[in-house]
């Protein structure tokens, strides 16, 4: 079984048995922001720290779902002359230490670069277990969603809050492992509050997919946190923590790995129901 | 137009986009689910309007009475006598409300807005005449817009940002990446991911997820309609060529779209070679780059080995941009257009004769097409026919051309 599907049916059976930790904590970070080195630290601390799965983020010239702190920090990433190789490298030489699940959240034109079979390929070989493409929607998704899964993969398609409920319904047909909803329409980035109708969003979803349901954009807090997995299966946050990893770049690698750890604690305490 | 099914014969290409958006190969959707059903919106409020009478009439009626066309075809008649060759005829979208061609795709989407009850409108802008020619058709129908533009271009386009906000447009600094037009287009891509309850974005050339493409190249066809009228009427044939400046490729697919089942008219695009053919110096994907995935749709684009989008040079900001419309992948892969490209310095020479020949003053985007059908007219008979694509006028360009005509003596 594909270790995303394990973490997520792990964490099923734990609640089942009455534990108050069965929700996942799914951070985002960049790749190679501030270094290599530093990132292989970074998901070790994200693992200490309490979270179940991390979205690795392959650092894209031109990123457009991202707002700037993500922008940023993948344009900090390539001004240091990062390849894409160099991500896979990192990946396999920590892979031993981690059990977290790694899901690469990259932009299809890096993978239509390397050609679809040979970045798939590398990235399962290497020990990725799962993809986000945020530029390749349903309509375009079914060869791409075939070679992934052929690789033992799984595949999270965005739903957006617009995306009408039929249409969900698709989605969650072509993806696996996780649903990726976000939490409001736009660009990623903190909020201060969550959207209200978030609930009923996620019970809708719930009525179309067996899919367990993670939910992204907008969470910078354990409180929010907490409101996300009262309903929803995951919580996802990506640029509250990297912008705690950019703040901390001067003070050295040290530093960044302490804030991540911490900041990843404060998270995880949301979890507990 | 281009709305019939795939059951056409197969040398005729005037069908395509497919319902899905593709030519060949290439187009397509390749954006974040949030901008599906605004995509959606758009395309059946397109297909809606494209097939009422009353929408092509009011969009007529604004090309004749505001826009004032038709733009001639002008016999270059010097000009032909001194490059010694094919007569060389110019059509003159110069001549065009707010100096460009860029202004019927505005009209047309501006139209569009209205009919979907959005409000404000939201724009790109390299050069500047794509964010002009928005401001100016959302002043023209009482809309709010707002344009994007990279601090890079915003220095060296002065005249055309205070141009933006004379006529009302909120133009805003982009300050990431190489603030050009692609970080421009990103911008105006974020907002719409944001806005597009209330908002509508008008692509300023034949890029992005369909049906863009399709879209502003329709509304673009007026060039090549016009031109073949005009050619048959002034000329009483055909022309054995076209030649157009290719940056995203508007002015281009709309001369070339009308003519794309003519298989004796030739079609020759012309993009921006920079200073040479290295990555970083040029701004040609069709002649230097290779398929690729950029702003929405897949085509040739400039990308490093691992799909980093390359920097891009050329002495012409509206030909300054490293992707390409995906119908002009699709002609140059199937061979129906041909592609070259032209130097900063060739098209800078043209832009001199063009104004000494001719007394007009090219656009330095244009003049790229210019120095390519002068090179083409010469290997030409006396009884053959090139019809250049003469998209803008250079007024934009003085200061620039100048500088670098001083540079180069």
């Amino acid at each position: 079984m594909n270790r995303i599907e394990n973490i997520f049916k792990g964490l099923a059976e734990s609640r089942n048995a009455g534990d108050t930790d069965g929700k996942a904590l799914m951070p985002y970070v960049t790749v190679g922001d501030p270094d290599l080195k530093t990132t292989g630290q970074i998901l070790l601390a994200l693992q200490r720290g309490g979270a179940s799965i991390c979205e690795l983020g392959f650092p894209f010239s031109d990123p457009i779902a991202d707002g700037p702190v993500i922008e940023s920090s993948m344009h900090y990433a390539l001004s240091r002359d990062l390849k894409v190789e160099q991500v896979f490298n990192m990946v396999s030489e920590l892979r031993d230490q981690l059990t977290i699940g790694l899901v690469a959240m990259v932009s299809y034109s890096i993978i239509h670069r390397w050609g679809d079979q040979a970045f798939i390929d590398r990235a399962a070989e290497v020990g990725i277990d799962g993809f986000i493409v945020p530029d390749v929607p349903l309509e375009e998704s079914e060869r791409l969603y075939q070679r992934i899964k052929d690789a033992g993969l799984v595949l999270s398609i965005l739903i957006s809050p617009n995306t009408p409920l039929d249409r969900a319904k698709e989605i969650a047909k072509r993806s696996s492992g996780f649903i990726y909803l976000m939490s409001r329409a736009g660009i990623t980035g903190e909020s201060v509050a969550l959207p209200e109708e978030l609930p009923d969003r996620i019970q809708a979803l719930r009525e179309v997919t067996d899919l367990p349901i993670a939910v992204g954009f907008g969470i910078s807090n354990a409180d929010q946190v907490k409101t996300v997995v009262n309903v929803a299966d995951a919580a996802i946050v990506g640029s509250a923590l990297v912008r705690r990893i950019a703040e901390n770049r001067e003070h050295g690698r040290d530093a960044v790995v302490i804030a991540v750890e911490q900041f990843t604690r404060h998270l995880a305490s949301g979890l507990k129901l | 137009m281009g709305m019939n099914t795939d059951t056409e014969k197969q040398s005729k290409l005037s069908h395509l986009p497919s319902d899905s958006g593709h030519y060949g190969d290439f187009g397509g959707i390749f954006v974040p689910e949030t901008l599906h059903v605004a995509l959606k919106q758009l395309t059946e409020a397109y297909q809606t309007a494209m097939n009422d009478p009353e929408f092509k009439n009011e969009f007529q009626r604004h090309l004749s009475e505001y826009v004032g066309r038709p733009t001639s075809l002008y016999y270059a008649e010097r000009l032909t006598k001194h490059v010694g060759g094919a007569r060389i005829f110019m059509k003159r979208e110069d001549l065009s409300h707010t100096g460009a061609h860029k202004i019927n795709n505005s009209i047309g989407q501006a139209m569009l807005t209205v009919r979907m009850n959005k409000k404000r409108i939201i724009a790109e802008t390299g050069a500047g005449q794509h964010g002009v020619a928005t401001a100016t058709a959302a002043a023209k129908f009482g809309l709010n817009c707002d344009v994007f533009m990279g601090t890079e271009d915003m220095r060296r386009q002065q005249p055309n940002v205070k141009r933006m906000q004379l006529l009302g447009a909120n133009v805003v600094p982009v300050e990431s990446g190489s603030c050009t037009l692609k970080d421009a287009t990103n911008a105006a891509m974020r907002d719409w991911m944001g806005s597009s309850d209330s908002t509508h974005y008008i692509i300023g050339s034949v890029v992005g997820p369909h049906p863009f493409p399709q879209m502003v190249r329709d509304f673009q066809a007026v060039i090549g309609i016009e031109c073949r009228a005009q050619c048959l009427d002034q000329i009483g044939r055909l022309p054995d060529i076209i030649i157009a400046c290719v940056g995203g490729g508007s002015n281009a697919a709309g001369i070339f779209f009308p003519f794309i089942d003519d298989h004796d008219v030739k079609l020759l695009g012309v993009e921006a070679g920079g200073r040479s053919d290295q990555l970083g110096d040029h701004a040609a994907p069709l002649s230097f780059g290779g398929p690729g995935v950029l702003h929405g749709s897949r085509s040739y684009v400039l990308q490093n080995k691992d799909g980093q989008t390359s920097p891009v040079h050329s002495i012409s900001a509206g030909l300054d941009y490293p992707g390409v419309g995906p119908e002009h992948a699709h002609w140059h892969k199937s061979g129906r257009a041909s592609y070259t490209s032209c130097s900063d310095k060739d098209a800078l020479e043209a832009f001199t004769m063009m104004c000494k020949i001719e007394g007009i003053i090219p656009a330095l985007e244009s003049s790229h097409a210019i120095a390519q059908g002068i090179k083409t007219a010469r290997s030409m008979k006396p009884d053959q026919v090139v019809v250049i694509n003469l998209s803008g006028r250079g007024d934009k360009d003085l200061e620039e051309a100048l500088r670098l005509l001083d540079d180069m003596t």
